[in-house]
């Protein structure tokens, strides 16, 4: 030890070793995070990308309560195998909508990133229901009470104003019409332009194959069909999406 | 291990001074505040919780005039107090030490539990409440914050008092913390079961459990400190440099991690403040250093005092101990972004996560070489004192997660390791390895210190201990490292025309004996535990052993064979 600096001044000094810590672990997190909200290309710019209908979003927020999230991903690398079995890698954009990102960080499941679209609304009531009935190897968890369930959304309106105050571009009219938009997603031949026009490339039918209610199995296939159909990559070239 | 104090400056537990008075009415003014929010709640779980609240902060009123009234009645009749405030305040540490015993045992039985449903899916039953996705969360919060928090926040209050040779901080204060901590694993691990969730991981409970998290763990930086500022020794013992980084680290990534937006302020639901990329670099950067901090800087000053206590040597090298200390805490900080290799990432924090996640095997040796170290010239307690067998062993653990971790991180290998059981199985090496064996060391120490035996009940039963969950441990990560690998390659093969030869389900399949394997794994490590809380209780209802007589010491019986 020098002449000019000693440790033990740090030893003998409880609130300069709190300080001095507390900056010590505050530099690298600084480092790391404040760029990504800064540099613009972190988020590629892409069209399509939009938020969440309210029934979609009512969907997600079950797949969050079940913790779907602790076996599936939603976050494809850009990994050739990775590529070629769940389709293109995933973009920052895909998610910038996300309050709370599904990236995941386990595939006990495969990938659900692009699920939407792969399988009917059918296969995904038979899954749910009894995972193994469709996937013999599955060890997913059957959830047949979803079916049964009404979908409970007396909160949507402010679950959309939430969102909205953490940056969501959520409208005031898109909130007041949270409810009619949900109801009109989930039910057959119903008055739909509203709901398109807020929510473009939105489905619209009922998902559970049960008219008279609309549960939570309705709000899950809708969010499950919707992932990652928003954005078409056939109109971009990959140095579009360069970061 | 006799304490000096000045005389007449004690006030003796359980009177009501004036800041006792203010906990008392605050508890009562947030049971008011809870019982309005639960006749107001906007769904179950949010009034289930708020009358959880309620009664916790009520029966903590009562447990305050109930202290109040023993003290009084004692000093009323000239009766000596069982504690009179000058010595150690070792009650809450005794409550930690019981805590951590109970916590361990119900999150080893979780992790046991959904281990087989993920060999057997039939026995998640159908259900919401019991299925794997509510479950996963409960066994990792109960391992990681209610048995290593309590192990965490006990020894801390037990190496700060003996270190700085000075009474714990505070009359309620202490107490607050532990029973505010309990409180925060039950609303927590209740909230999990019906349905309650901020899907971050191990960042799991919503809102307002956070905002509780954050008030007791403020309190308890706050016992911490001030017990460390009224220290009767000159130096801060390197053992307290590592709580305190581990407690202010841990408020700073709690804090920052967290924040959200409640739907309204009676319902259960947020949403996280930031979005996408940069929600998920904030989560890992919260997930890694949950680990990093709570995990490893908190142990590593469990590890600083109980090993050199226990093996009676000094700490090996105390410039070791400054470099790798300020290095681990600097360094640790970057290494997020390992956990999101080729994702939409931006790939300059990729390379930056991985360049620290290397540079970390370092400081992390660092710790392992001081721990390992201090026992030169005592190593032969290892073959006499399966105590110091598990501690010893708790640090070569960690030795060599803190290597595999590194390797990990590296891309070329991420790419075959990440969203594979090989993950799984390198945190449960540190976790049954490092965290286990370290507080369970730490506790076979503690308790009869704490409760004046003379020595345990018996050590030969610590050997079992020892030996069935070391086992356990070496079938979980082995089972973990053959599956994780294996469906890493199943994932990537080709074949001889170019396309991807397995079937996402087949190689689900795959993994069927494996995992198999690594529920007996768990089931023995599990066992294990129970053999040290029969141990334990035995020790505190003051019994020893029969078949292990106390006058004759273990090492002592070793010197009467006749040499050859």
């Amino acid at each position: 030890m020098s002449k000019r600096f000693s440790h033990e001044k740090i030893e003998k000094n409880s609130i300069l070793l709190l300080v001095l810590t507390l900056v010590t672990v505050a530099i690298g997190g600084l480092v790391e995070i404040v760029p990504t909200f800064l540099i613009k290309s972190t988020i590629e710019d892409v069209k399509g990308v939009r938020p969440y209908s309210p029934l979609e979003l009512a969907g997600r927020n079950i797949y969050l309560r079940e913790g779907c999230y602790n076996c599936h991903s939603q976050m494809i690398r850009s990994l050739r195998s990775e590529v070629e079995r769940y389709g293109h890698y995933s973009l920052a954009a895909e998610s910038k909508y996300d309050h709370p990102f599904q990236w995941g960080s386990k595939r006990t499941g495969p990938d659900l990133a692009r699920v939407g679209g792969k399988y009917s609304d059918e296969w995904h009531r038979l899954h749910m229901a009894d995972p193994r009935a469709v996937v013999p190897e599955s060890v997913m968890p059957g959830y047949p009470f979803l079916a049964k369930r009404p979908l409970d959304y007396r909160n949507i309106e402010n679950g959309l104003r939430a969102l909205a105050v953490a940056g969501v571009p959520y409208s005031e009219e898109a909130i007041a019409n949270a409810r009619a938009d949900l109801l009109a997603q989930a039910t057959p031949d119903a008055d739909t332009d509203g709901l398109m026009q807020r929510y473009p490339k939105a489905q619209a039918r009922d998902f559970d194959g049960n008219p008279k209610m609309i549960s939570e199995l309705d709000a899950l296939i809708a969010y499950m069909q919707m992932l990652g159909t928003l954005v078409d990559f056939s109109a971009y070239e990959h140095a579009d999406l360069q970061q | 291990m006799a304490i000096s104090t000045a005389p007449g400056t004690a006030t003796p537990p359980g009177i009501m001074t004036s800041s006792a008075w203010a906990v008392l009415v605050s508890l009562v003014a947030g049971a008011f505040l809870f019982i309005a929010i639960a006749a107001n709640a906007q769904d179950a779980p949010m009034a289930v919780h708020s009358w959880l609240f309620a009664f916790a902060f009520l029966a903590g009123v009562m447990l305050i005039g109930q202290r109040h009234m023993t003290v009084s009645e004692a000093l009323a009749h000239n009766r000596p107090l069982a504690d009179d405030g000058t010595g150690y305040a070792d009650g809450v540490v005794k409550a930690g030490a019981i805590a951590t015993l109970f916590w361990g045992v119900a999150g080893f039985l979780v992790g046991v539990v959904i281990a087989f449903q993920l060999a057997f899916p039939a026995l998640n039953f159908d259900t919401d409440f019991l299925n794997f996705g509510r479950l996963r969360p409960l066994h990792t919060s109960a391992v990681i914050f209610a048995f290593g928090g309590n192990a965490l926040i006990a020894t801390s209050f037990y190496v700060v008092q003996r270190t700085s040779r000075a009474r714990l901080a505070g009359d309620i204060a202490p107490w607050f913390v532990f029973w505010g901590y309990q409180l925060f694993i039950v609303i927590a691990a209740t909230g999990y079961l019906m349905g309650v969730t901020q899907s971050k991981e191990y960042a799991e409970p919503e809102w307002y459990a956070d905002i509780w998290l954050t008030i007791v763990w403020v309190v308890y930086l706050l016992v911490f400190l001030a017990t460390l500022a009224k220290r009767k020794e000159p130096h801060i013992y390197v053992a307290n440099w590592f709580y305190l980084a581990f407690i202010v680290t841990i408020a700073m990534l709690h804090i920052g991690n967290n924040l959200a937006i409640p739907e309204t302020l009676t319902s259960s639901k947020s949403y996280a403040l930031f979005p996408g990329v940069q929600d998920a670099l904030i989560q890992w950067w919260y997930g890694h250093n949950a680990v990093g901090f709570f995990l490893t800087a908190g142990f590593l000053g469990m590890m600083y005092y109980f090993v050199p206590k226990r093996a009676e040597r000094p700490v090996y090298s105390y410039r070791l101990s400054i470099v790798h200390f300020w290095s681990l805490i600097f360094i640790y900080i970057w290494a997020g972004p390992h956990h999101l290799h080729f994702t939409a990432l931006p790939d300059w924090a990729q390379t930056l996560g991985m360049t620290f996640s290397i540079m970390l095997w370092m400081p992390s040796w660092g710790g392992m070489i001081n721990g390992l170290m201090t026992l030169s010239g005592a190593w032969d307690k290892l073959r006499t004192d399966p105590v110091i067998r598990m501690l010893v062993v708790s640090v070569a653990f960690y030795g060599m997660s803190t290597f595999e971790g590194p390797v990990m991180s590296i891309k070329a290998v991420n790419s075959l390791s990440h969203y594979t059981d090989w993950t799984i199985g390198h945190v449960h090496s540190g976790a049954l390895g490092w965290v286990g064996f370290i507080s369970f060391g730490a506790v076979y120490c503690l308790i009869p210190w704490l409760w004046k035996r003379e020595r345990l009940y018996s050590l030969a039963l610590v050997s079992w201990h020892f030996w069935i969950a070391t086992i356990g441990i070496v079938l979980y990560i082995t089972a973990m490292w053959v599956s994780g690998i294996l469906q890493g390659l199943m994932w990537r093969a080709y074949d001889a025309q170019g396309f991807l030869e397995y079937s996402f389900a087949e190689t689900v399949a795959a993994m069927h004996p494996f995992y198999v394997i690594r529920a007996l794994g768990g089931l023995l490590f599990l066992a294990g535990a129970l053999i040290m809380v029969y141990n334990c209780w035995m020790t505190i209802k003051g019994r020893y052993r029969e078949s292990e007589p106390l006058s004759v010491p273990a090492p002592a019986r070793a010197a009467a064979q006749p040499a050859e």
